[in-house]
């Protein structure tokens, strides 16, 4: 497949691999977090983890959409599913993860709610513009990359004077969560928590540019490198992160520069700050509220927005209490330190929303690398 | 002396009417569909004798019976359609089992409104399938569910099949170190009907494998009686199908992801609807595991056979307590191939 199988050539990785052992100082470790869960997914799928010297590790972040979304967000979309004439549209992923009391969308499905599951915010619209005597919502989420097609399916209900649809907004932001993730006690004061570089979102950053991780790499003192999602990029990234940390350089790096800018979409960055303000917090599971990480719709456009048009819960239920997506979430624990991974909590039978989505720690590691734990916990 | 009255004095308007609600009554209407469309497609010994059961005679020896349901939508897809589609199921589920497939029944449950155009169509393509297959269908049943409380068409086949003497194929003969070989491209049938779904509006010139392997098991026995396992990787894949003879014999594999044959279309496919070739089913492909020594042999026979010319070695079975699918990937790296959890490509047969 022309352009995708360059990215994945593995004796062009090999080579990778050989320049990041030799130049790795085996008098240290090299602790580096990916934080997209593209980028969790791809070292998973292709068992990039075997490639790498064993002094340099990955820890997997908070980036993936569905997992950060806190169960009160759920329990929210449950709610709204179950109002008179409302048609949730969501995206697939969405559908099993757990609400609490052991709801998720799929059972409210089940159950009798109208929901549906989505490819785009477009048929969403269409669904909306077929069936006038339903209230289409769209449980909108993700980070930068999914904002703006939310805004255009907005701007298209308001040219089409589609008074049926709304969306129910959670929008997050990469940038703040970073931060979170660097003032955390961990990381700060207790020194449990080493992380030496990030490897920086591929897709998020074809909006936002790569301008927006200056600030961190300079206040934190941490290298970044941009990295696309492919095999060979996360390869790449880490040859760079490893050059940058042994020369004691801390700056952002661009290894997307085939999609990524350093000032981004500038297009898609005015529609969204057009239509979009911050919301002063947000909560995140495994991060707990954060300040201005996630946006909500302006007023001109609350006829769209479904958190003024019903009265939508705000609740926070506590996660499942064994559940260690929270840590895993922040880097703190991996997914095989949580009491539940693979015994009660598999992608058949999710208890957290890291064993949710493909790009989900948990579920990235069950599905691909479980093998790596025989002999350690599995055999324990 | 006037001439006996004709049972139906006017033909069934196949080109412009529909199924309704008599079709399934058991009454005259129901006789004449039977006899004008399905008696007339199918043609034969056994049918012919319009009983209710078909009566026939079976050589000695072990005997298979398999059943499957077909609920795939679109009913029409490249490649293939419902009704062929439910002959090359059954007769493959029966060849699986090393054996040759003798006879099939089929049960017909449609939807009131359905279009006497499109059953025409499906009943033709079935028995075309089945007439090519050497597998006649012997019996039937149709019934006819109000409107809204089907989707179309659903069709149920059974099929029965003769094991040759010797042969023991079965989804727990695999051992260490035997041979795991498929005959050819991984996902186009999946690929192609998930072209063909509304909401996904991309167009392909993928067609669905869908087609009857039997001839080409009888060669491969043929040639190694002894052949271990013999499995068609429908739904969830090659990795679904892998990790269940896994589990019967209770051993290990490692696959190498290079040697896995693929469509580039179709890779292009999965990759746009995020979708993992290994987990997407197959309709005219198997899955054949023997002894190493073998291995050669049965790739030869398979390669020589039309539906068999892409056959690879993908890889080995080996000990392992966990009974793990792993694959080396192309990278390099090993990674596990897990069963698919949940739904991937609902309704795909």
């Amino acid at each position: 497949m022309k352009y995708i199988d360059e990215f994945r050539d593995g004796a062009v990785a090999q080579g990778i691999a050989r320049t990041i052992a030799a130049e790795a100082d085996p008098a240290r470790a090299y602790h580096i977090m990916e934080f997209c869960g593209g980028h969790t997914h791809a070292i998973s799928r292709y068992g990039l983890e075997d490639l790498l010297p064993a002094n340099v590790r990955m820890i997997h972040g908070p980036g993936c959409p569905v997992c950060v979304l806190p169960v009160g967000r759920i329990d929210a979309a449950i709610w709204l599913a179950r109002q008179d004439g409302v048609t949730l549209c969501t995206y697939g992923d969405m559908l099993r993860v757990p609400g609490s009391q052991r709801l998720s969308l799929l059972k409210a499905k089940a159950e009798g709610c109208d929901i549906r599951m989505v490819y785009s915010t477009l048929d969403a619209l269409k669904l909306a513009q077929a069936h006038p005597e339903r209230q289409v919502v769209f449980f909108a989420i993700g980070f930068e990359t999914t904002t703006p097609p939310t805004a255009v399916a907005i701007k298209q209900a308001q040219a089409l004077n589609l008074g049926n649809f709304s969306v129910f907004c959670n929008h997050v932001l990469t940038p703040s969560a970073i931060a979170q993730i660097l003032d955390s006690p961990e990381v700060r004061q207790l020194g449990t928590v080493t992380i030496d570089a990030f490897i920086g979102p591929a897709h998020v950053s074809t909006i936002i540019g790569s301008r927006p991780y200056e600030y961190f790499a300079e206040e934190y003192q941490r290298p970044v490198v941009i990295a696309g999602f492919e095999p060979l990029d996360v390869m790449q990234a880490v040859r760079m992160l490893v050059r940058q940390i042994n020369d004691g350089r801390f700056e952002v790096e661009n290894e997307f520069s085939r999609a990524v800018t350093r000032d981004g979409n500038e297009k898609a960055k005015a529609l969204v700050a057009e239509m979009f303000e911050l919301r002063r917090a947000f909560e995140w599971r495994g991060l707990g509220l954060v300040p201005y990480s996630a946006l909500r719709l302006k007023e001109p456009y609350a006829a769209w927005d479904a958190e003024r048009r019903w009265d939508v819960p705000q609740d926070s239920p506590p996660d499942n209490k064994a559940c260690e997506c929270g840590a895993i979430l922040r880097g703190v624990k991996k997914p095989v330190d949580c009491k539940l991974f693979g015994t009660v909590c598999t992608p058949e039978n999710p208890m957290g929303s890291c064993m949710v989505s493909a790009e989900g720690a948990c579920a990235a590691h069950w599905t691909y690398g479980r093998f790596r734990d025989v002999g350690k916990k599995a055999d324990a | 002396m006037t001439l006996p009255r004709r049972a139906h004095p006017r033909p069934l308007d196949i080109a412009n009417g529909r199924v309704d609600l008599t079709h399934g009554g058991g009454g005259r209407a129901m006789a004449q569909l039977v006899e004008e469309l399905f008696i007339k497609a199918f043609d034969n010994e056994a049918l012919n004798q319009r009983n209710d059961q078909a009566a026939f005679d079976v050589p000695a020896g072990r005997m298979v019976m398999t059943t499957d349901g077909y609920v795939i939508s679109p009913l029409f897809f490249p490649g293939g359609d419902i009704g062929s589609l439910a002959v090359h199921g059954t007769v493959n589920d029966v060849a699986m089992a090393g054996a040759v497939p003798l006879s099939l029944s089929a049960g017909f449950i449609i939807e009131e409104g359905f279009p006497l155009a499109d059953l025409a169509r499906i009943v033709a393509s079935m028995a075309k399938a089945s007439k090519d297959a050497g597998v006649p269908v012997v019996t039937g049943d149709t019934k006819v569910v109000e409107k809204g409380k089907g989707d179309g068409i659903f069709i149920t086949t059974a099929g029965i099949g003769m094991v040759p003497p010797g042969v023991a194929i079965s989804g727990d003969r695999a051992r260490a170190g035997d041979a795991i070989l498929i005959s050819g491209t991984m996902g186009d049938h999946g690929v192609a009907v998930m072209s063909q779904r509304e909401s996904l509006g991309f167009e392909t010139a993928i067609l669905s494998d869908s087609a009857a392997l039997h001839t080409m098991v009888a060669a491969m026995i043929a040639a190694v009686p002894g052949i271990h396992v013999l499995r068609d990787p429908t739904r969830g894949g090659l990795a679904a199908t892998l990790n269940e003879i896994a589990a019967q014999s209770a051993v290990g594999m490692l696959i190498e992801e290079a040697a896995v044959p693929v469509r580039p279309e179709v890779l292009g496919a999965c990759e746009l609807l995020g979708l993992d070739p290994l987990y997407v089913a197959n309709e005219g492909k198997l899955i054949c595991i023997c002894a190493d020594s073998d291995a050669e042999a049965l790739l030869a026979v398979m390669r020589a056979h039309p539906l068999g010319a892409d056959a690879a070695r993908i890889g080995s079975c080996r000990d392992d307590a966990h009974h793990f699918v792993q694959m080396r990937t192309g990278m390099g790296g090993m990674r596990v191939v897990d069963w698919l959890a949940g739904e991937q490509l609902p309704r795909i047969c």
